[in-house]
């Protein structure tokens, strides 16, 4: 009867394996050759050169001032969204009112879930097309807001000084919810006696919060921990269609770079290659990084 | 008008949750109000944005410059003309809706089949090929932007929606083989052997017993590619440019953005916003429970 699986496996798995070999396996390998050449796009003629992109990139003002905005953004916006992610699950698992019908505190619960979801379903672009026009200096909703109570407001996306910050608190206001949500699911795998026990003993909730939970979802908080890292490190469509790395390169990141250098003005891509190629190994070693790191103190349970 | 503010569909959604969660909310004391204040304070600031983009939709351009908070004096479906036929947001949409239909189609299709080998048939090199899939989940699609610009080129794909659909698929598969082969793992083994002792071939048993039992994991993983592909920006920004009339609802959006700058025609930007997020939040408030564990399963390995 066995001999049969054949014919299944081989119609099967070879059209997926076809199709990813052609469109995902294939280029990522030719990514790394082009990488070592000096093709300008659109002509046949590239000349193998070693390693002088990588030379290049390591004297390029304008990749290190990109590089260290992905370095600000890694160090705060996984830490800032976990943070938040981490206070409102807390909130929204034990947050809840006493007395006069307790019903009220507990349906707000699961639409505030619902509500802190919204980002997560909406696309890059929409977000990143509607805070925007929150940002605007004139009509922005948030420029109104501080006028309307009588302050000054900053230029926001406009001013160097606050640009950067600006698409920062969107990629945090962008991800709390989807981590409010993966830690709630976490949270409410854990047996609720040791809450009712911790909160018993009358634990305030910042220890409770530090002591018991965060232990207790250190292997959620690490996974969460390294995607939020890897989109640190990316963050280009919403800093292309925010502030396209400005004002004055204010806002640039590696993706903007990489984009600019192989789709800009000029077609450089054995450069915008070479500077993939770093990005990548970038990635990989903040996401090793992240887990190794993670690995030695973490807590187990069961 | 109210009818478009939209917290009502979610405040009929929240009773599944609400028995679970009574039991430990007792012994809580004051910092209740707290909680309950910081919890509004982010839930104002979700929706506030989303809020004020419907309400500017149906404004004048010069209602939104006098006064952004402000209500409109009347509803001003023009707008949502001028973005739905003169901005083609409309054609966008649907041009959205054709290449996420069959990039989410072949994905499912591919991943099942290439999912149901990896789980179930034992051979010589599975392991390699397995992991060649799993690996790309590690890949950022921006390292591959530059060949696979010119792979598509070259295989004569570049601008049309085959070649789209064809990519999306092709980087969609990592996640979904990952998490489909995991999935048929945990189907009952039983089940197919009484199939096989009944005569049941290898294919009829596919589609005819391992498919249907594998229904709830199928369905979180198109929900999940549905909405990666119906958000996907880069892609078509690359290999989608020139001809207007084929671009997704992404590129229309940005385009409309865009020519806002110029033409300060800020309501139809805002109207074009409006169209594109009402359905994506319709599917998602009524399909709420499999779409939020459809997205957080592919976190919590």
């Amino acid at each position: 009867m066995r001999h049969g699986k054949w014919p299944l496996i081989i119609t099967f798995l070879v059209p997926p394996v076809l199709l990813y070999v052609v469109f995902v396996v294939s280029p990522y390998l030719q990514a790394f050759q082009i990488s070592t050449t000096d093709w300008l796009g659109y002509s046949p003629d590239a000349n193998s050169v070693g390693l002088a992109n990588f030379k290049t990139l390591w004297h390029d003002g304008y990749f290190w001032n990109a590089l260290q905005n992905n370095a600000v953004l890694l160090a705060l916006v996984p830490v800032l969204t976990i943070v938040l992610g981490l206070f409102f699950a807390t909130m929204l698992a034990m947050g809840g009112r006493k007395g006069r019908a307790g019903v009220t505190g507990v349906r707000g619960g699961a639409f505030y879930r619902t509500v802190y979801f919204f980002p997560q379903v909406l696309s890059v672009v929409i977000i990143a097309l509607l805070w925007k026009e929150v940002y605007h200096p004139n009509k922005g909703l948030l420029t109104a807001t501080l006028h309307g109570i009588g302050l000054s407001a900053p230029t926001w996306l406009g001013d160097p000084a606050t640009a950067f910050w600006c698409v920062l608190a969107v990629m945090v206001w962008s991800n709390v919810g989807f981590y409010v949500v993966l830690f709630g699911a976490a949270m409410s795998a854990v047996p609720k006696e040791i809450y009712e026990a911790v909160l018993l003993d009358g634990a305030s909730r910042f220890t409770t919060l530090r002591r018991v939970t965060l232990p207790l979802l250190w292997d959620t908080v690490q996974v969460a921990w390294v995607y939020l890292a890897i989109f640190a490190l990316d963050g280009f469509i919403l800093v292309q269609l925010m502030t396209n790395g400005g004002p004055n390169f204010s806002t640039d990141v590696i993706g903007v770079r990489m984009y600019d250098t192989a789709f800009g003005s000029e077609t450089k891509f054995g450069y915008a290659s070479a500077i993939g190629v770093v990005m990548f190994f970038l990635t990989l070693s903040v996401a090793v990084l992240s887990l190794r790191v993670g690995r030695r103190d973490r807590i187990e349970y069961s | 008008m109210t009818t478009l503010d939209k917290p009502a569909p979610a405040a009929t959604a929240p009773t599944p949750a609400t028995r679970r969660d009574r039991p430990i909310r007792r012994d809580l004391g004051v910092a209740n109000v707290f909680s309950h204040g910081f919890l509004l304070i982010w839930g104002l600031l979700t929706v506030l944005p989303l809020l004020w983009m419907f309400i500017s939709s149906f404004k004048t351009n010069g209602e939104i410059l006098a006064d952004p908070w402000g209500l409109p004096g009347a509803l001003h479906w023009d707008n949502w003309a001028r973005a739905w036929t003169g901005a083609h947001i409309g054609r966008y949409f649907l041009n959205s809706l054709l290449v996420v239909a069959g990039s989410v189609s072949l994905t499912m299709l591919m991943g099942a089949t290439a999912a149901y080998v990896f789980a179930r048939y034992e051979f010589r090199g599975r392991q390699f090929v397995y992991y060649l899939f799993v690996g790309g989940l590690m890949f950022p699609v921006f390292l591959a932007l530059v060949p696979l610009f010119f792979v598509v080129r070259n295989a004569g794909l570049f601008g049309t929606w085959t070649g789209l659909i064809l990519v999306y698929a092709a980087y969609s598969l990592p996640f979904t083989v990952f998490f489909l082969t995991a999935f048929f793992r945990t189907l009952p083994t039983s089940v197919a052997e009484a199939a096989m002792v009944d005569g049941c071939g290898h294919f009829r048993l596919f589609f005819r017993v391992m498919l249907p039992m594998a229904r709830p994991g199928l369905i979180s993983v198109a929900i999940f590619n549905f909405l990666t592909h119906w958000n996907q920006f880069l892609l078509p920004q690359v290999l989608m440019q020139g001809d207007e009339s084929k671009w997704v609802l992404a590129q229309g959006l940005f385009a409309l953005s865009v020519s806002q700058g110029y033409a300060g025609d800020y309501a139809r930007l805002f109207a074009g916003l409006s169209i594109a997020v009402l359905p994506v939040l319709a599917v998602y408030v009524v399909f709420q429970r499999q779409v939020q564990s459809g997205l957080t399963a592919g976190q919590l390995k």
